[in-house]
């Protein structure tokens, strides 16, 4: 009778209002922290670009689908601190494939990916983000625009991906912060993924092999909003190496 | 046994042609409002079967996504392949059609049977039945319009001039050729035990009191269930409709038969899907159920012929529905095995067996002694058929070893 089981199966189902699935675009689900989504160009925290047209992103993207211009930055006007500035930086969104490999290559953490990536031009020229729309607002936030659809609390999150990346992929750095401060947030804590914590309770468990496969697969599943690192103001975390975050 | 609809025993005039166009009319309109309704619900069940919520942005609870796709492919542009047949392909939509619209016009949705009273109505003073037309060989006419509609699918698979409408209509033919055998076996035990091939007259007689004067006279329990549900499976198969689609195939095949059709043309073939659905449960109701007879239970008489239909209309639509959300689709030489190796002999083996019974019981023979001895037979029968098809079986597997 396995097969009148099934038929059980569906049944039971009818009139529970168990929905897994979300009304778009009424609602959305929790975007992940790292999310690849359109671009920022950050400002340091006095305002200053990061940016200094060096067109290394321009140079390391797959689909080159950006293209930048640096020029000399004005010696009573800087834009940057350095000694050239971003001067034409443009991003074509029907060619980003939004690998991050720009946000990889750059030396001043000057472009970094957001969790947007809705929004639905009518025009190809509105595919194409000027510098001017890149850039973040005076409160270190992404500008929206109006072809973009943004709900609370999107537009935090600017830099995760970047901050979880070690530099040079050497996991001795991973934690570590390397990075200049942000306009809007100051400097932000690293973003501490899985990998982390595993390496903790690994440490701690040695004598038990038991408990640290334990503590590793409970590591591996936890759910997505519990994850330690995610919020401004989480608790610094000691380090592998047992220095805290903050001797940079 | 009555000889026909009473409408046009006094011959034809005026008043009897307007009867038969508004009765014309109430049945296409009631068939296209059923298959609106029914795509409804089928995505609303399924859904709900799936945990999702299904259409609800047109209309209260999404009632009018249909007439909103159905706009929408209204507008759409129609495509015409370069190497189809032209006049094949546009043939085809309306040969699947038209029989699912055919089909319905004999069954009756209502009318009084039960209390000795033979179904007839009086609308404007004439006395007629509650159903399209009334041929005295009635299910021949639904037989012939199921095979009919296999001409629809498998002609604008042929003339779509392209691979995969082509590979749908040859699984097309060579399955609803197969189950319309099991199809045609299991209304014979049906005509069988009515004695009568008018579809009204099956109801009227599935409306007499059955066993002790509570068991419905229903043909389901008359012929012993397992016709029932080999109609019920076979029935499936003929519609295409899961676990039965493979013609259609979506992972295998992007959309069988109508691949190739768009807009209007696929409208049509998307209504006779779902009209054929709406068809052949009216058609189990009518062979199986007894159609539109029941209890009158309080008010007018007339209502409860329409009441008793839709509900056990609507008990199989959501069968169907319950199908399509419950079992996955039967690899093609399952299909086949069920079919040939399961359907044909199980419905052929108990129609002998009903019809041995039959003479049986007019012979005055022992019931159970022919009941015994006839099963008896079956099972013999039964198990040399089965062991001819593993001996089949075995040496094919022999010969593949050889071969290598």
């Amino acid at each position: 009778m396995g097969y009148l089981r099934g038929f059980l199966v569906t049944f039971a189902q009818m009139g529970k209002r168990r929905v897994v699935t979300t009304e778009y675009p009424k609602e959305k689900r929790p975007k992940a922290v790292r999310l690849h989504g359109r671009h920022v160009l950050n400002r340091y925290e006095d305002g200053m670009e990061k940016c200094i047209g060096c067109e290394l992103c321009a140079g390391v993207c797959p689909a080159r689908c950006i293209y930048v211009r640096g020029a000399d930055n004005p010696p009573d006007d800087p834009v940057s601190p350095g000694e050239r500035y971003g001067f034409i930086y443009e991003i074509n969104y029907l060619r980003c494939i939004h690998c991050d490999l720009c946000v990889e290559a750059c030396p001043t953490e000057a472009i970094t990916e957001t969790k947007l990536f809705e929004f639905s031009f009518t025009n190809r020229n509105d595919a194409i983000y000027t510098r001017t729309e890149l850039l973040v607002g005076d409160d270190g936030k992404p500008q929206e625009l109006p072809w973009e659809d943004w709900r609370k609390g999107e537009d935090e999150h600017t830099s995760a991906w970047m901050r979880a990346t070690s530099p040079s992929g050497s996991a001795e750095f991973v934690g570590r912060v390397a990075w200049a401060g942000e306009l809007g947030y100051g400097v932000r804590e690293p973003e501490r993924g899985q990998l982390f914590d595993v390496a903790k309770d690994s440490v701690a468990g040695q004598d038990d092999p038991e408990r640290r496969a334990k503590s590793a697969a409970a590591a591996r599943h936890t759910p997505e909003g519990d994850q330690p690192g995610h919020g401004t103001g989480g608790s610094a975390l000691p380090t592998p190496e047992g220095d805290t975050g903050a001797d940079r | 046994m009555t000889g026909g609809d009473p409408l046009f025993a006094d011959g034809l005039d005026l008043a009897v042609v307007l009867i038969v166009i508004g009765k014309t009319v109430i049945t296409f309109t009631f068939l296209l409002v059923s298959v609106l309704l029914m795509v409804w619900f089928e995505r609303k069940l399924v859904g709900d079967m799936q945990n999702r919520i299904g259409p609800n942005r047109a209309g209260p609870f999404g009632v009018l996504q249909t007439l909103a796709d159905g706009i929408k492919l209204f507008f759409k542009e129609d495509l015409l392949p370069d190497r189809a047949d032209r006049r094949i392909f546009r043939l085809a939509p309306y040969l699947s059609l038209v029989p699912a619209f055919v089909t319905f016009s004999v069954v009756p949705i209502g009318g009084v049977f039960t209390g000795g009273r033979d179904g007839t109505v009086e609308i404007f003073g004439r006395d007629t039945y509650l159903q399209l037309a009334d041929p005295p060989v009635g299910v021949l006419v639904i037989l012939a319009c199921s095979s009919i509609a296999v001409y629809g699918v498998m002609l604008a698979g042929w003339s779509s001039g392209s691979k995969y409408p082509l590979l749908g209509s040859v699984r097309a033919s060579a399955q609803m050729v197969s189950y319309e055998a099991a199809l045609g076996l299991s209304v014979v035990a049906v005509v069988l035990a009515s004695g009568s091939l008018s579809t009204h007259d099956m109801v009227l007689v599935q409306a007499g009191a059955g066993r002790n004067d509570f068991v419905p006279n229903w043909n389901l329990i008359v012929t012993g269930v397992v016709p029932f549900i080999v109609f019920l499976i076979a029935g499936t198969a003929e519609l295409n409709r899961p676990p039965f689609d493979l013609v259609e195939a979506e992972q295998e095949l992007v959309g069988g038969f109508h691949t190739e059709y768009s807009s209007i043309r696929f409208a049509l073939f998307f209504l006779a899907e779902f009209m054929g659905t709406v068809t052949l449960s009216a058609i189990i109701v009518t062979l199986f159920l007894g159609g539109p007879s029941g209890p009158l239970l309080f008010g007018p008489d007339w209502v409860w012929g329409p009441v008793w239909f839709f509900a056990k209309l609507f008990v199989f639509l959501f069968v169907f529905v319950w199908f399509r959300a419950t079992l996955p689709r039967f690899r093609y030489d399952q299909l086949m095995d069920l079919g040939w190796k399961l359907l044909i002999p199980l419905s052929l083996g108990w129609l002998l067996l009903i019809a041995a019974l039959r003479i049986g019981n007019d012979r005055g023979w022992n019931s159970f002694v022919v009941a015994g001895v006839g099963a008896l037979v079956l099972l013999v029968a039964g198990s040399v058929l089965s062991a001819s098809v593993r001996t089949a079986m075995r040496r094919r597997q022999l010969g593949e070893v050889t071969s290598l």
